[in-house]
C-alpha cells in the first residue's frame, strides 16, 4: 500500500486493517494526528484524505490506499505558519492543545469548502470535535477569523496585545 | 487481527467474495466496526472491505431513486430538493466528518438511523447471499438481514416528505426517537419510527388515521415497542412519539 502524506510518498508495511491513525503515528512518526477516544467521537484524530476531513482512528488504511493524507506537518512550519495555524495562535485557541490538531484540519478543509465566518455554520463543521478545555469561544473566533482571510502580526500577538483588544488583561 | 483481508475492486467482485457471507466481516465506511475492533470486542477471521468496491453512488432515473449501498450518508444532504425527508434524515447523523465516512448501507445494517426514514418511502433493498440475489421490502430485509450483503436501496419519489427528530445535545448518540411521514401523488401517507425496540417500522394505526393528526400520534404508541435505555426511557419515547407524529403530519399538510 502507498499513501502520499503531507507531499512526501510513502510504502506502507502496516497491516491492511491498521487505522490510518496508527499507520500515521507509529509507522512514520508523524504525532500532530492525537488518539484520543479511538472510537470516532472527539475529532483529535482528523487529518485530510484526499482533502477531505476523516477520523484517521476509524479508517483503515487499505480502504485508503494511494491518497493523500494532510496533517498539521502539512499546514505550515511555526516559520510558515498556515492562515489557521495563525489564526488559532492569535485568537489563543490552544489550551492544553490535544484537540488542536483536528480542530485545525476540520478548520481548514471547512475553508478550503467555502466556508464564511457564521459562527453556526462553524459549529456545525466542528460538531464532532470536543474540547475539554471548553474553550470552544476562541476556537471559534479563529476559525471566523481564518474565513474571512484576516492576517495578524504574530510578533504582536505574542506580547499579549490581542488579549488587550478584547478587553482582557493590559 | 483479521487472517484474510479482501478488497474487492468491483461490484461482481464483491458478490462473489462475500458469497454465502458465512464467518465474513463487512466493513463499509468503518466507523462502526473498526472501533469494535480497536477495542478487542470483535477478532475478524475474514474482512470485506467495501471500499473500493464501486458500490456507491446515487442514481435517479425518472422517479425512481438509487442509492448504492457504500453511499457516504452526506451525499444523501444533495437530495434535500427530491426528497426532503430522506436530506433531514441524514443530516441528523452523527456529524460532517462521519457522515463523510460512515455508509448508507452500514448505518442501515447498523445503528439504523435511516431506517425509518426509508421504510417511510417504501424503498426496495436489493441484496445478496447464500441463495443468491434478492430485491424484496426494506422491511422484509431488515429482519432477516444476517448473512446477506446489501447493494442498493430503490424508492420513488414521493410528491412530499417529513421527517422529525426529538433532539439532543450531542453529535454522537444515535437516534433518540425520530418519525418520518412520505405522501405519494395519490394521497398515500406513510409514516415510520426510528428509535423505538428493534429496526425501524412503520407506523400503520397512525397511517390510518392520517387525516386526523393528534388521532395519529395517539395510536402510533400502539404500533411500536418502546425501546427503554440510556438514550431515553420508554415512558419518554411514549409521550414524545405522539407529538413527533403531529408534527410531521402538520408539516406534510403545508408542503402538499
Amino acid at each position: 500500500m502507498n499513501l502520499t502524506v503531507n507531499g512526501v510518498d510513502a510504502t506502507i508495511e502496516s497491516g491492511p486493517l491498521t487505522s490510518l491513525l496508527d499507520v500515521l503515528r507509529e509507522e512514520l512518526g508523524v504525532t500532530s494526528p492525537k488518539a484520543g477516544c479511538e472510537q470516532g467521537g472527539c475529532g483529535a484524530c482528523t487529518v485530510l484524505v484526499d482533502g477531505e476531513p476523516r477520523r484517521s482512528c476509524l479508517t483503515p488504511v487499505a480502504s485508503v490506499d494511494g491518497a493523500a493524507i494532510t496533517t498539521v506537518e502539512g499546514l505550515g512550519s511555526p516559520e510558515d505558519m498556515s492562515p489557521v495555524q495563525q489564526a488559532f495562535t492569535h485568537h489563543y485557541a490552544a489550551q492544553c492543545g490535544f484537540c488542536t490538531s483536528g480542530m485545525m484540519m476540520a478548520a481548514t478543509a471547512y475553508i478550503d469548502r467555502g466556508g464564511s465566518d457564521d459562527h453556526d455554520a462553524i459549529k456545525e463543521a466542528l460538531g464532532g470535535h470536543v474540547c475539554r478545555c471548553t474553550g470552544y469561544v476562541k476556537i471559534i473566533d479563529a476559525v471566523a477569523a481564518a474565513a474571512r482571510g484576516e492576517s495578524f502580526d504574530l510578533t504582536v500577538t505574542a506580547q499579549g496585545a490581542a488579549m488587550t483588544n478584547l478587553g482582557g488583561v493590559a | 487481527m483479521a487472517s484474510e483481508v479482501l478488497v474487492p475492486s468491483s461490484p461482481a467482485e464483491a458478490v462473489a467474495l462475500f458469497g454465502d457471507g458465512a464467518g465474513t466481516t463487512v466493513i463499509g465506511g468503518g466507523t462502526v466496526v473498526v472501533p469494535e475492533m480497536t477495542y478487542g470486542r470483535l477478532h475478524p477471521e475474514r474482512v470485506l472491505l467495501l471500499s473500493h468496491a464501486g458500490l456507491d453512488g446515487v442514481t435517479v432515473a425518472g422517479d425512481t431513486i438509487t442509492i448504492g449501498a457504500t453511499t457516504p450518508v452526506n451525499a444523501l444532504l444533495a437530495l434535500e430538493d427530491q426528497v426532503a425527508a430522506l436530506a433531514a434524515c441524514a443530516h441528523n447523523v452523527a456529524d460532517y466528518e462521519i457522515r463523510g465516512q460512515g455508509t448508507v448501507g452500514g448505518n442501515l445494517c447498523g445503528h439504523g438511523d435511516l431506517q425509518g426514514c426509508l421504510i417511510a418511502l417504501d424503498a426496495t433493498a436489493r441484496s445478496t447471499g447464500a441463495d443468491g440475489e434478492r430485491t424484496e421490502s426494506l422491511e422484509d430485509f431488515l429482519a432477516q438481514r444476517h448473512g446477506r450483503l446489501l447493494l442498493d436501496v430503490s424508492f420513488r419519489r414521493p410528491a412530499a416528505s417529513a421527517f422529525v427528530a426529538l433532539e439532543y445535545p450531542h453529535t454522537h448518540e444515535y437516534t433518540v426517537l425520530a418519525v418520518t411521514g412520505v405522501r405519494d401523488a395519490d394521497g398515500t401517507t406513510r409514516l415510520a419510527a426510528t428509535g423505538v425496540a428493534g429496526p425501524g417500522i412503520r407506523l400503520r394505526s397512525a397511517e390510518a388515521l392520517a387525516s386526523d393528526p393528534a388521532a395519529a400520534g395517539a395510536a402510533a404508541v400502539g404500533d411500536v415497542t418502546l425501546a427503554d435505555d440510556a438514550l431515553a426511557s420508554a415512558w419518554y419515547r411514549g409521550q414524545t412519539l405522539p407529538v413527533l407524529v403531529r408534527r410531521v403530519l402538520t408539516q406534510l399538510e403545508e408542503s402538499s
